[in-house]
């Protein structure tokens, strides 16, 4: 789960990283009025999107009077930015987030991941700050610098101090900056995040050590044990049929084609996805509907599949091991009296009790098209997604 | 013959009492899975599908002799249950559970890699040795024994490359799902070592997935160790950058973990790859001249 920056930084600031005075604003007249509240002669009006790279698209605005506040908020909220990481559609800006600007003597770069190999949680710093670091990896690859931490000890003194002097941290300010180091750690180890990047980690005129933009994002699976975190999902900045599959429980990744797939699985889902690719077509989504899926929670993926209104054809593709043929038919079925199917339905089952399921769908009288292999489902859908484009 | 399990495995299940765990056992009872005990912290006493129930493994440990375990705990304890079975030395631990924060897989692992346990999963099917062992969840009638070794990170992909194998009549030596989490006890290349030592495997399949490097790693691997013929397929060649498709480690970030990254690299490997799942079956068939 992502957050906003502003959100990023509030927990930041409260494990003891430094952040600039700032404050939300939900219209222009707040704006206007936090700037007022911050005080000071320099703002930064930031869109809050979950996504980086807003500045380059216009997401951040400096301003130094009310007058610039207020056109910068009112041009901001509600607009739809759109970023090498958002994806064609973009993200509306909803919260603007009104920010002291600060002299900068330097920019660095200060993130946490987990890296897979390792098994452990790594830190990457840069001296190039601002900068995206995979373009800083394959330009000035000496820039970096990695550091793992070893689970049972945690992060050691020495080693947020080797951080800070590869960063070329001045020694009067070390301290400062061992002291945001360890607050990152402990910021991602509390809470259980998967990322925290800082980037850029200022040092300023007046010898701050400063998070001046910052990303946090966190574990699913352990969402459970941090309802503080949980709490701040922005469902605004989701997609919305990813939120309606989440909310059922379904595993639902939106794609910009138009064949809907329905597939038991997430390795079957992602081969059956590059078999209509395969096959000259364009997957719609990414959906499995899991192990033992019963009829009627076919029928509600069926509907979620159904409600994108992209779709120009269904394909349902099932290798039943705990699930069973009959009960994905049945839910098929059931979805077709149901609902109102318009587009052609492409069926393949294969695995347990196949064949009461293939006579199943034949027997309701319904138009469903089945298919023996994968190949041919794929084949099947992509010829009826092309009659349908065409019609 | 076979890797890590076979007839005479005995196992216990931790979490035996709940649905699955209770469901999974009855089939792999049924299948002729040496199943001794089960363990559920409080009813310890009683009897589950005839099997008695312990409340700690080092209760079941007194009365029964154990080979491996197999997890069905919910994920908000299963990174206990797993460190539990490696406290208690049980030399397999098959953790079939989904949905393990990272960060307790984290702590695990760094345990596990000083002990003597091995770690299948976890979120993963399991493993089976047809004709003889089966712990997890995969149906047990598509497979036939037989001399093709399969691993693979997504359960449903290996269940189609089991059904290919065994309509070709190849049938299987050992089926291992190593799961689809960015953290993971046993990886593509211990079992690709463990398939190559194996007298009775004569080929290897091999799925895997976008996310991660461990593709590549295993690519490398096969080019310099693997004399035996390997048919790879991965899956995910649509999937766009930074979602996750479905599986937690399922996942491309920061350019890297892309399927066409690690058909790369097999390639540049000499490795059979497939474009499709439905081609394993007919590639291994011909490298194998069934």
């Amino acid at each position: 789960m992502d957050i906003h920056e502003y959100q990023a930084k509030e927990i930041l600031s409260e494990c003891g990283v430094g952040i600039a005075e700032g404050g939300l604003a939900y219209s222009p007249e707040q704006a206007v009025y936090r700037a007022k509240e911050i005080g000071g002669s320099k703002w930064a009006v930031k869109a809050q999107i979950h996504s980086g790279a807003r500045g380059k698209a216009g997401g951040i605005k400096l301003c130094k009077n009310d007058e610039e506040i207020w056109n910068a908020a009112d041009e901001l909220l509600g607009k739809r930015l759109v970023t090498h990481q958002t994806g064609p559609a973009g993200k509306v800006v909803y919260r603007l987030y009104v920010e002291q600007a600060t002299d900068i003597e330097k920019e660095l770069y200060l993130a946490l991941v987990l890296d897979r190999d390792k098994q452990r949680v790594v830190f990457v710093t840069s001296t190039e700050g601002g900068m995206d670091i995979e373009e800083v990896a394959a330009t000035k690859p000496e820039a970096i610098h990695k550091l793992e931490v070893e689970p049972a000890v945690g992060l050691r003194d020495f080693q947020a101090r080797e951080l800070a002097f590869a960063l070329g941290i001045k020694p009067e300010l070390i301290s400062h900056a061992v002291h945001t180091i360890k607050g990152a750690y402990r910021a991602f180890r509390d809470f259980d995040a998967t990322m925290v990047e800082i980037n850029p980690m200022v040092i300023t005129k007046d010898d701050r050590v400063l998070a001046l933009d910052a990303k946090m994002g966190f574990d699913d699976n352990a969402l459970f044990r941090r309802p503080r975190i949980a709490e701040l999902r922005d469902k605004s900045q989701e997609d919305p049929r990813e939120t309606a599959a989440s909310d059922r429980g379904l595993s639902y990744v939106g794609l910009d084609g138009d064949i809907g797939c329905m597939i038991n699985g997430a390795g079957l889902a992602m081969a059956t996805m590059d078999m209509i690719k395969h096959k000259d077509g364009e997957p719609a989504n990414f959906l499995d509907i899991g192990g033992g899926a019963s009829p009627d929670r076919v029928a509600k993926a069926f509907k979620l599949v159904l409600d994108d209104e992209k779709v120009k054809a269904i394909l349902v593709n099932i290798f039943a091991g705990i699930n069973r043929c009959d009960w994905i038919a049945e839910g098929v079925v059931q979805a077709f009296e149901k609902l109102d199917v318009k587009v052609p339905v492409i069926v393949r089952l294969s695995g347990t009790n196949v064949e009461k399921g293939m006579q199943m769908l034949k027997d309701s009288g319904q138009p469903i098209i089945t298919a023996d292999t994968l190949a041919e489902a794929a084949e099947k859908a992509v010829a009826e997604r092309n009659r349908v484009a065409n019609s | 013959m076979s890797i890590l399990i076979n007839k005479s495995t005995k196992v216990l299940c931790q979490g035996l009492t709940g649905a699955q765990g209770s469901f999974h056992t009855e089939q792999a009872v049924d299948y002729g899975t040496q199943m001794v005990a089960g363990v559920t912290p409080g009813k310890g006493g009683s009897r589950q599908l005839n099997l008695p129930v312990y409340d700690t493994i080092s209760q079941a440990q007194i009365d029964h002799q154990i080979d491996a375990t197999v997890i069905y705990v919910p994920a908000a304890f299963a990174a206990d249950a797993i460190l539990e079975a490696i406290y208690a030395e049980i030399k397999l631990i098959v953790c079939i559970t989904e949905g393990i924060a990272v960060l307790d897989m984290v702590k695990v692992n760094a345990v596990l890699n000083d002990s003597g346990s091995i770690l299948i999963g976890p979120n993963c099917p399991g493993i089976i040795t047809p004709g003889e062992c089966k712990i997890g969840i995969m149906p047990g009638d598509i497979h036939r024994p037989g001399k093709v070794g399969i691993v693979s990170r997504s359960g449903t992909l290996t269940y189609v490359a089991v059904n290919q194998t065994t309509q070709y009549g190849m049938g299987q030596s050992t089926c291992v799902g190593i799961g689809g989490d960015p953290i993971h006890g046993l990886d593509f290349i211990d079992c690709l070592q463990m398939f190559e030592e194996d007298k009775d495997t004569d080929g290897i399949i091999m799925v895997g997935e976008i996310g991660g490097t461990a593709e590549e790693q295993a690519a490398e691997y096969i080019q310099q160790k693997v004399s035996k013929p390997v048919v790879a397929y991965i899956a995910g060649v649509t999937a766009p950058p930074g979602k996750r498709m479905g599986h937690a480690g399922a996942i491309i970030s920061g350019g890297k973990g892309t399927a066409e990254q690690k058909y790369q690299a097999l390639d540049r490997a000499d490795v059979v790859t497939v474009r499709t799942p439905a081609e394993i079956g007919d590639q291994m068939s011909r490298l194998l001249k069934v």
